[in-house]
Order: C-alpha cells, then sequence, then structure tokens
C-alpha cells in the first residue's frame, strides 16, 4: 500500500486462473477445518470428538488438491521441486526465500502436509477404520499433551496456510493485490467462515457430530462478521490507493455479490439471535434445505477469492 | 570507442530518448542475436501508430515505444508536438522485484551486475511477472519459462557490446560502465536543458528508482507518460509483507476469540442443541 492516493500500476499479469483460484479455496478450508478441530478436540467437550475428526479429514484431501493445482499452473509442472531445491550450479541446496510468501508458504504446505497426513490416519484410527498397532499408538500420542503440542503447532501452520495466499498476491505491484494489507487477514476470515460452512454439510452424514452444530453455527455468525470487517479494512485501503474501481469494475460485480450471499446468512442470525443457539438459524428463515445455506456459504468464499484474483489482472 | 568489459564492474545501457527515431533496429537486433521466437499473434496489425510490436514480452526483449503525444486539432507554427519515441528494456534494477519474489533462485545477479533469468532454474511459477514494475518479464512461449533481456549475457562474457546497443543508428541506445553512463547522460540533460527542452529529465540514474537502474533513460515528458512509475510509486513489493503477516496474526488471534465466545455461548444454550442438532440430518 502505497497511500498515494492514486497508486500507479503498469505490471503485466500473471495469468494466474482458475487452478490458483481452486488452491486459494482449498488452502482456506484445509487451515479453517484444522483449526476448528483441533480446537474443538482440545478446548471442546467430549461430546465434540466426532466433529473434530470431521475436521481433520479435511486437510489432507484439500492440500492434496491444493499441491496439485499449483503443480498444474506452473509453466514447467515437472520442475516443481525447484521450488525447495536450488538447482543453480554452484549453490545447490534449499531455497528459503522469507521475502516472498510463495517461497514461505511451499514451505509450509510442505510441513504442513505431514501434520495433515498425521490427523487424517489419526482420525481414521479413532474412527476404527484401522486396526493396526502403529494406529493405536499414533492415537495415544494425539491424545496426550505431546499431541496437543503437535496439533497446535500444526493448527499454526494450517493458519499460516490459509491466509498466506492473500499476503501472497499483496506482495507483488499488481493494482488492488498490492494496494492492500489485509487480504491475508480476510483469506482466513473467510476460510474459517468456509470451513464452519464445509463442517455442518459434513456434520449431515455424520450423527454423533449433532452436538457440535450450535458451535459451528455461532462460529460461524462470528467469522462472517470479521470477514465483513475485513472486506471493508480492504476496501478502505483499495479507496486509499485509488483502485476501488479496478476491483468493482462491472465484469466483478458477480462475483462481490456472490460473495456477500456467501456472509449474509450468517450475518443475518447474528442481527436476528444475537449469540443464541438457534435451531436452524437462516435455514429455517428462508425454508431452504439444510444444505443450501452451507453451499451458498462456499460459493460466497470461492467467489471472493475469484473476485480478487481476476480483478487484479483485467 | 568500444568499451572494455570487465566482470565484477558496473554495466548498463544509458537510453536517451531525445534521439530515437523509432527505427526499431534494436527490435531487429535483439531478436537476431537472441534467437527470440516470433509470437503467434506478433505480425498482426495493431493499429497502434507505428507500434505493431505491442508490448515488453518473452519474445520480444527491446520494444520502441510510439507514444502519440499528438494533438488531434491543427497546431499553428511552432506549437506542434512530436511521437514520444523510447526503445524500452528490463532496467536491471539495484533492488529488484523480480529477484525479491523469485522461489527458485532462477533469478540471479550476474558479474556484470545486471539481472538474469537462468532458463533451466525457472519453473515458470510467474511470481516474478506480477513483481516486475515495468511489465517487462513474460513467458516465452517456445520454452516456457520467464524471460527477458540478458543485456546480452553471453555477448558480455565475449567482450561485446549487447547487440541493440551495437545496431542503435543514432546511439539513442548507449551501453558502457555505469558510472561513465551517468557521468554523459548528466553533460546531455543539461546540454537540452541549455537549449531550452526543460521538460528533459534522467530516469532510474541515481539511487530514487529502485535503488538505481542499470538501464536509466533521459525522457522528454514525465516517468508515468512512458508508463515508468514515478519515484514515489517506484515500491518494493516486499514492503506489502510485514503489514500482511501481521493482518493474519491479528485475525487468527481474533479467530481464535470467537471460537472461545462461540464455545461459551454453545455451553450456556445447552438445552437448545437436541434441537438445532436434529435440525437437518440425513434419515
Amino acid at each position: 500500500m502505497t497511500s498515494l492516493g492514486a497508486a500507479q500500476h503498469f505490471a503485466g499479469a500473471p495469468d494466474w486462473t482458475w487452478y490458483i483460484l481452486v488452491y486459494f479455496f482449498a488452502a482456506g478450508l484445509a487451515g479453517g477445518s484444522y483449526f476448528l478441530a483441533t480446537f474443538l478436540r482440545y478446548w471442546g467437550t467430549p461430546a465434540d470428538e466426532p466433529l473434530a475428526r470431521l475436521g481433520f479429514y479435511v486437510p489432507l484431501p484439500a492440500t492434496a488438491l491444493g499441491a496439485v493445482m499449483l503443480t498444474l499452473d506452473l509453466n514447467q509442472p515437472l520442475r516443481f521441486w525447484h521450488m525447495v531445491v536450488n538447482t543453480t550450479p554452484g549453490q545447490f541446496g534449499l531455497n528459503f526465500n522469507t521475502t516472498t510468501p510463495m517461497s514461505v508458504g511451499v514451505w509450509a504446505l510442505l510441513v504442513g502436509s505431514v501434520f495433515a497426513l498425521v490427523v487424517f490416519v489419526g482420525a481414521l484410527a479413532r474412527d476404527g477404520r484401522i486396526r493396526h498397532p502403529l494406529a493405536d499408538r499414533l492415537t495415544a500420542f494425539l491424545e496426550g499433551s505431546a499431541g496437543r503440542a503437535f496439533n497446535v503447532v500444526g493448527t499454526l501452520l494450517y493458519v499460516f496456510i490459509a491466509a498466506y495466499t492473500g499476503v501472497l498476491l499483496a506482495v507483488s505491484n499488481q493494482p488492488v493485490w498490492s494496494d492492500t494489507w489485509a487480504l491475508g487477514g480476510l483469506f482466513l476470515a473467510s476460510g474459517l467462515s468456509g470451513s464452519v460452512a464445509l463442517l455442518l454439510l459434513l456434520a449431515r452424514f455424520r450423527r454423533d457430530a449433532a452436538p457440535s452444530r450450535s458451535f459451528l453455527e455461532i462460529g460461524g455468525r462470528l467469522f462472517a462478521a470479521l470477514e465483513l470487517l475485513l472486506l471493508v479494512v480492504v476496501l478502505l485501503t483499495l479507496i486509499d490507493d485509488g483502485t476501488l474501481d479496478t476491483a468493482l469494475d462491472l465484469p466483478w460485480i458477480p462475483l462481490w455479490l456472490l460473495a456477500l450471499a456467501g456472509m449474509l446468512p450468517a450475518l443475518r442470525d447474528l442481527a436476528v439471535g444475537g449469540l443464541r443457539p438457534t435451531a436452524g438459524g437462516a435455514v429455517a428463515a428462508v425454508r431452504a434445505p439444510a444444505w443450501a445455506v452451507p453451499a451458498l456459504v462456499l460459493v460466497g468464499v470461492l467467489a471472493l477469492r475469484a473476485a480478487f484474483i481476476f480483478s487484479g489482472q483485467a | 570507442m568500444a568499451t572494455k568489459i570487465t566482470p565484477g564492474e558496473s554495466y548498463g545501457f544509458f537510453t536517451d530518448t531525445s534521439v530515437c527515431i523509432g527505427c526499431k533496429a534494436c527490435e531487429v537486433a535483439c531478436k537476431e542475436w537472441n534467437q527470440l521466437p516470433e509470437k503467434e499473434d506478433e505480425l498482426g496489425f495493431l493499429g497502434q501508430s507505428l507500434d505493431n510490436t505491442g508490448e515488453l514480452n518473452g519474445s520480444n526483449w527491446r520494444h520502441v515505444q510510439f507514444i502519440d503525444n499528438v494533438p488531434d486539432e491543427t497546431m499553428s507554427a511552432g506549437n506542434g508536438s512530436a511521437f514520444l519515441l523510447m526503445s524500452d528494456v528490463c532496467k536491471h534494477c539495484k533492488h529488484a522485484s523480480c529477484m525479491d519474489v523469485c522461489p527458485t533462485g532462477a533469478i540471479l545477479r550476474t558479474e556484470f551486475d545486471t539481472v538474469f533469468i537462468q532458463e533451466d532454474v525457472c519453473n515458470g511459477c510467474r511470481n516474478c511477472i506480477a513483481a516486475c514494475p515495468y511489465d517487462v518479464i513474460d513467458v516465452n512461449e517456445e520454452k516456457n519459462v520467464a524471460q527477458k533481456c540478458t543485456l546480452c549475457y553471453d555477448r558480455l562474457q565475449g567482450g561485446m557490446e549487447p547487440a541493440c546497443a551495437k545496431a542503435c543508428p543514432t546511439d539513442s541506445i548507449q551501453f558502457g560502465q555505469l558510472d561513465e553512463l551517468r557521468d554523459r547522460a548528466k553533460k546531455r540533460e543539461a546540454t537540452l536543458h541549455a537549449q531550452g527542452l526543460k521538460e528533459a529529465n534522467l530516469y532510474g540514474h541515481d539511487d530514487k528508482v529502485y535503488g538505481g537502474l542499470n538501464a536509466f533513460f533521459l525522457l522528454m515528458d514525465k516517468p508515468e507518460a512512458y508508463k515508468l512509475p514515478n519515484a514515489a510509486n517506484a515500491v518494493l513489493p516486499q514492503r506489502n509483507n510485514l503489514g500482511g503477516y501481521l493482518g493474519i496474526f491479528a485475525t487468527a488471534v481474533l479467530g481464535l476469540f470467537g471460537a472461545v465466545i462461540a464455545r461459551r455461548q454453545r455451553n450456556m444454550g445447552g438445552g437448545e442443541e437436541a434441537a438445532g442438532a436434529s435440525e437437518g440430518e440425513r434419515p
């Protein structure tokens, strides 16, 4: 952010499109789900454990999907490993460039995927889908204080993964992207909202996760409020740099409307019901199927990222 | 006089736009020496004055900008205005945005103090394209990696000046040792000012723009007219790292706070849980 009133941008577009959009979406859901699962397992009640397991099932496939998308987006996909290994003649070693979130993010993904694998296998073992002495030892490890510390580290990594994608856009010279510092926070808040919606959807397939629904509904309202607040901050910073018009240009209006529509049900529940647990919330209010509102939230999460990715490269 | 090229010294271009005639010999020489491919749509007619190259990209490492400064209405004698011409190229910035954001280490600074992309190291993530403030870098369609002017690295290694400077018939593009070029540029600017051309200004000759540009310019209008950010807007991408990460931290704290509140509210309203839980379940 230059705070000049009208930032000059002459940078070319990197053509980051659908692969990157899917990756950003998957990263947000992976991070939000890991956060919620850790919170519910270690700071929730025993009745929250089934939902925590659902949450721990999400990061691994989301990370795998994201990694595939990132690789496919490269012009030289077979050189994906150049992100971590320096192949410059005479300088063989590991690459870690702290000035670019892309490098930091790749390492977070690499290390984070180990955590995602462990909690995924741990959830399978606890659900009795894997019966093996090693699985039992893993379950015992995750239940102890070492397991708690392990998951806190994993959560920190995944919160970073959900959010750094916004900083990645900001650390550029593109219009819109580089005119705000708040994109990382916005993507994290949006990832949390999306994860609540995803877990609400997944919980429909698991009866024993029902006791955690109220937590998700109240949390979803607060995360939506945080998301809206950060969206306002982002738009204010764009006004400051004179690129709000670019962001809100006509082709992107449907995406912005979808993004707002995704936030509205939770915000409505917050306005009407405050923080009291309610049966059905916005679903009951609009007489929609139970899956409709969480699905709308997920579409909104996707649309928000699309609006930023595409408007910054127009 | 030919410049003696010694590794360890800083070399660059001084492009004097006041004597550019738009012949595009630099573009041709660059393409020939570097064996740059024709882009699929390159033979198209852009309809933008005399410019059919359009932009710097992966296969055009020199681009002569034709900036139509001519008023549409008829002017009286002596009040006309000419095209602005500028042979644009990678600026080989001292603080290079592209180097800052390259995750593979493909972009490095050579022994001639120029910025070079190693085509066998680049994996085509295109982060450098988003970062370059001058829209210089692009993907070469033949090699499928990011490419730009190398300041004829191979020619420098052989003791030869870059092809574009060699081909320029008016010496608009001058190659040389950086300090010597800067002295030459200041004298040229003073000469033009003395002739009444007060608009002549140097861009990138000092450290105000990205710590100094190895390829700097004498312009006949404001930098913005040539699609060059002025000194106040010549900012590095990494400026947003700290704010971005602090934003994440603050949001994470608020998110955790939200989760704690949601747990407390849920526990307080436990009686309604069953009703909320049963709603929407699959049979």
